[in-house]
């Protein structure tokens, strides 16, 4: 397992250089010039050539990359050119902010999809099955958006339960925090949930009817005991490889969800310097996320040693 | 007891009255830096207005009005403008505002690396401290648009000790001398400024925080109003307005923009202007002009929030020339002079970015000039890559929007000048250089107008840009608040605003 973990680990170094070259090399293919963007309105060509050398545009593209990679190795992400912040800070900022709403927003899909896959394997057939499956087709057919600015219009501006945005630190006031996320939460939440439904569900069909069930029940043991301890535990496997992806996708910032409820994460925070030709900022953010996915599989991999015996040896 | 109660009562409410009231306001995009000198986004000025005054400011007819400015004069030869500066103002870390600070500043903005003051002070050649409380901007030549510069950014005054103190760093902690001072930026989440205690003005300041916060999409905009979230909100949806003011929950304001939306033509810019029949035979432009129903396009568009007009100011503008009035759409007429062009069907691509109004009007367009006979062929590109595009002179015709400044040359000089950086036409006339030279050069509103005219009858037969209309800046707030006042740059004032319990 030691030397598994080595292994796995001695790869994450060339995947992380890989993915600094694509990110750099790919946001050089579009078209448009940050320098023209930052100019504003005016276009003054004093300021867009001043803007020229100071973000290097008028060095070659190599000697960028390496301004850039000998930047990163001594902790220093660049600065935006658009807010002239760090681009650290503004990852630190965001981080938190989109850590939380994954996190939230996982327990939702884990909380409703993993019970309403079981649920469906074990009664295959009966209405609770076409109910579960049907709250699934309804999870992952449901645009984000639009579910929530439905959300809003109900809780928000009718009921006037919940805030329709403004994002609280938990640290501040949790309550104002979970009342502002809660929403945006179930929304992401409930997309991945019928995702993991599915997977739950199929997973679960093909394991109840192997031998070792069949051998289980015949011991005698409750049917509570056979799907809970023997057949849900060997259909976690591939449930949690496409959780950490789920959860990585999470991480790397749900554009949409936190436009529609201004949760200032890195989805946000992405989008907007695409726009503005900010290099830097999603240079910054895509190598976080990046290492983010990287570290979650390496989880996931550690997972597999956990629910099953076999690997460890 | 009773008496008690009431008493408490009343002890309660004056309590609540107290309460720190903050203003809270919905921006449809995140601001750039915060320091008047490096600047750029329109989006940045509706934070300005709350915590840099300046100079002068404009009043809700585009007059210019003494801000941080007690009074000024020009000199007999229109070369040196002496203003003198108001007593008594302190900048938010309580340094003193006085000449020597009004010097800093102008100088500040015009050495600044990355300064996008630069351009605008351009004609100011040097500054002289004429007394402790007066200064004198020296000019290489008469420049009558100076007032109306000093009405925005190149006319905010920052703190030079902080300025100094902070270098690169002055926009993430901006000291400047408005009614609010700076309080937090989280970067796309909210900016907080709190009443500054030491503003001139502040028995017109009756709120204690203003936060900012950007909220792109103007639905979601709309229902944080709606849900008591936010107490206003800028840039509501056209297709919300005639809702909101049935509805009568909130209060909305309609002002016409000093900006306006058209359609610039390659006419010189690039060798694509003389590959093609608009950019070639100005007869095929006239024909294009005739082909649209202004009107109908306002109204599909914008859902009629705007004014047609067919110049760089609105035709309630007092520079508007009348001479060029807007014409009616004649299809006969377009017919008739493609004809005579030598071109009954011609092609073109118009150039779009991607956001829903151009593309509406993209569309629009396309349908309308195909009754004379046109075939537009419309190419949607995301704004940064349409931008450098307009530049490269790598269009037909493009589908541009410009903000607008309160003098009418920051409308036109830099668009019909030529080689101008907003000159996207390629549109070059010694003449109207001349003239546009003379326009600035004339102090006299009355004077100018004349210019005016005549640069209007010269520009506006070539068409370098066909404009169409000027936009509504749609406003939706709470009922409670007053004092709003509807400025025709679309920023809104937080001095005089009041929040009725």
């Amino acid at each position: 397992m030691f030397e598994f973990l080595l292994k796995r680990l001695a790869s994450v170094v060339p995947t992380l250089i890989l993915v600094s070259v694509l990110i750099f090399g790919l946001q050089q293919l579009l078209p448009g010039d940050p320098a023209m963007v930052l100019a504003g309105e005016e276009q003054d060509p004093t300021v867009v050539a001043y803007l020229r050398v100071k973000l290097h545009l008028d060095k070659p593209l190599p000697v960028r990359y390496g301004y850039w990679v000998a930047g990163v190795l001594k902790g220093d992400l660049g600065e935006s050119i658009r807010s002239q912040e760090p681009v650290l800070t503004l990852v630190l900022q965001k981080l938190p902010v989109t850590v939380e709403l994954a996190l939230l927003a996982f327990a939702i899909a884990l909380l409703i999809g993993i019970p309403a896959g079981v649920v469906s394997a074990v009664g295959r057939g009966t209405a609770w099955d076409a109910l579960a499956n049907g709250f699934s087709l309804w999870g992952i057919s449901t645009p984000n958006f639009w579910l929530g600015i439905l959300l809003i219009m109900l809780f928000s501006v009718q009921l006037g339960w919940l805030p329709a945005s403004g994002y609280v630190s938990p640290f501040v006031d949790l309550r104002a925090n979970l009342a502002a996320m809660i929403m945006p939460a179930f929304v992401l939440g409930n997309g991945i949930a019928g995702v993991l439904m599915r997977h739950t569900r199929s997973a679960m069909l093909q394991v109840m009817s192997a031998d070792y069930v069949r051998t289980a029940r015949a011991k005698g043991l409750s049917e509570r005991v056979v799907v809970l301890k023997h057949a849900l535990r060997n259909a976690l496997t591939p449930i949690i490889t496409l959780g950490a992806l789920e959860l990585g996708t999470l991480l790397s910032g749900a554009v949409l969800t936190e436009q529609v409820f201004t949760i200032p994460g890195f989805g946000k925070l992405v989008v907007d310097s695409v726009f503005n030709r900010d290099y830097a900022v999603v240079q910054g953010v895509v190598l976080v996320t990046a290492s983010a996915y990287i570290t979650l599989n390496l989880l996931a991999d550690l997972a597999y040693f956990a629910v099953n015996p076999k690997l460890r040896s | 007891m009773k008496k008690k109660l009431l008493i408490s009562l009343l002890l309660l409410a004056g309590l609540a009255q107290v309460h720190a009231q903050t203003l809270r306001v919905g921006l449809a995009e995140d601001p750039d830096a915060l320091d008047p000198t490096r600047a750029r986004s329109f989006v940045g000025r509706i934070v300005f207005s709350a915590l840099c005054d300046k100079l002068f400011d404009i009043d809700e007819k585009l007059n210019i009005v003494p801000q941080l400015a007690q009074s000024y004069a020009w000199s007999a030869d229109s070369k040196a403008l002496t203003i003198k500066v108001r007593p008594g103002v302190t900048f938010h870390d309580g340094e003193k505002l006085d000449a020597a600070a009004v010097k800093f500043n102008i100088e500040r903005h015009k050495t600044l690396p990355g300064s996008n003051r630069r351009g605008e002070l351009a004609p100011v050649t040097s500054v002289d401290v004429v007394d402790a409380m007066t200064v004198r901007l020296n000019l290489k030549e008469p420049f009558a648009p100076l007032l109306a510069t000093l009405t925005d950014r190149a006319g905010m005054m920052v703190s030079p000790k902080a300025a100094q103190a902070e270098g690169e760093k002055f926009a993430s902690n901006p000291v400047c001398s408005g009614p609010f001072k700076f309080v937090e930026r989280v970067a796309q989440d909210r900016i907080v400024l709190e009443r500054y205690d030491g503003y001139w003005n502040k028995q017109n300041v009756h709120f204690d925080k203003v936060t900012y916060t950007p909220i792109p999409d103007a639905t979601v905009r709309l229902a944080n109003l709606k849900s008591g979230q936010l107490d206003f909100i800028e840039r509501v949806a056209s297709s919300d307005i005639e809702k909101l003011i049935a509805e009568k929950k909130l209060k909305v304001a309609r002002i016409t923009e000093i900006g306006y939306q058209g359609i610039t033509i390659n006419i010189g810019k690039s060798e694509r202007a003389q590959q093609n029949p608009l950019g070639r035979d100005p007869r095929v432009r006239e024909a294009f002009e005739l082909s649209l129903d202004r009107q109908g396009l306002a109204q599909v568009v914008m859902d009629n929030e705007a004014t047609v007009g067919n110049q760089w100011v609105a035709p309630s503008n007092a520079f508007y020339a009348k001479n060029v009035p807007v014409p009616k759409r004649d299809i006969a007429k377009a017919k008739a002079l493609l004809k005579a062009a030598g071109v009954p069907h011609p092609s073109f691509t118009l150039l779009t970015s991607t956001s829903s109004d151009a593309q509406r009007i993209a569309l629009v367009v396309q349908a309308m000039t195909r009754e004379a006979g046109f075939d537009v062929k419309i190419q949607a590109a995301e704004f940064a890559t349409s931008l450098n595009m307009a530049d490269k002179g790598d269009f037909d015709a493009y589908v541009l929007a410009w903000s607008g400044r309160p003098d009418p040359d920051g409308n036109l000089f830099s668009f019909h000048g030529c080689k101008q950086p907003l000159n996207y036409a390629g549109y070059c006339s010694a003449e109207t250089d001349k003239l546009l030279d003379q326009s600035r050069a004339l102090l006299d509103p009355a004077a100018r107008k004349k210019v005016f005219e005549q640069i209007a009858a010269q520009v506006l037969k070539e068409r370098p840009v066909v404009y169409l209309y000027h936009r509504n800046w749609l406003w939706a707030y709470s009922p409670k608040l007053s004092g709003v006042r509807d400025i025709p740059d679309g920023l809104l004032r937080v001095t005089g605003l009041k929040m009725a319990p």
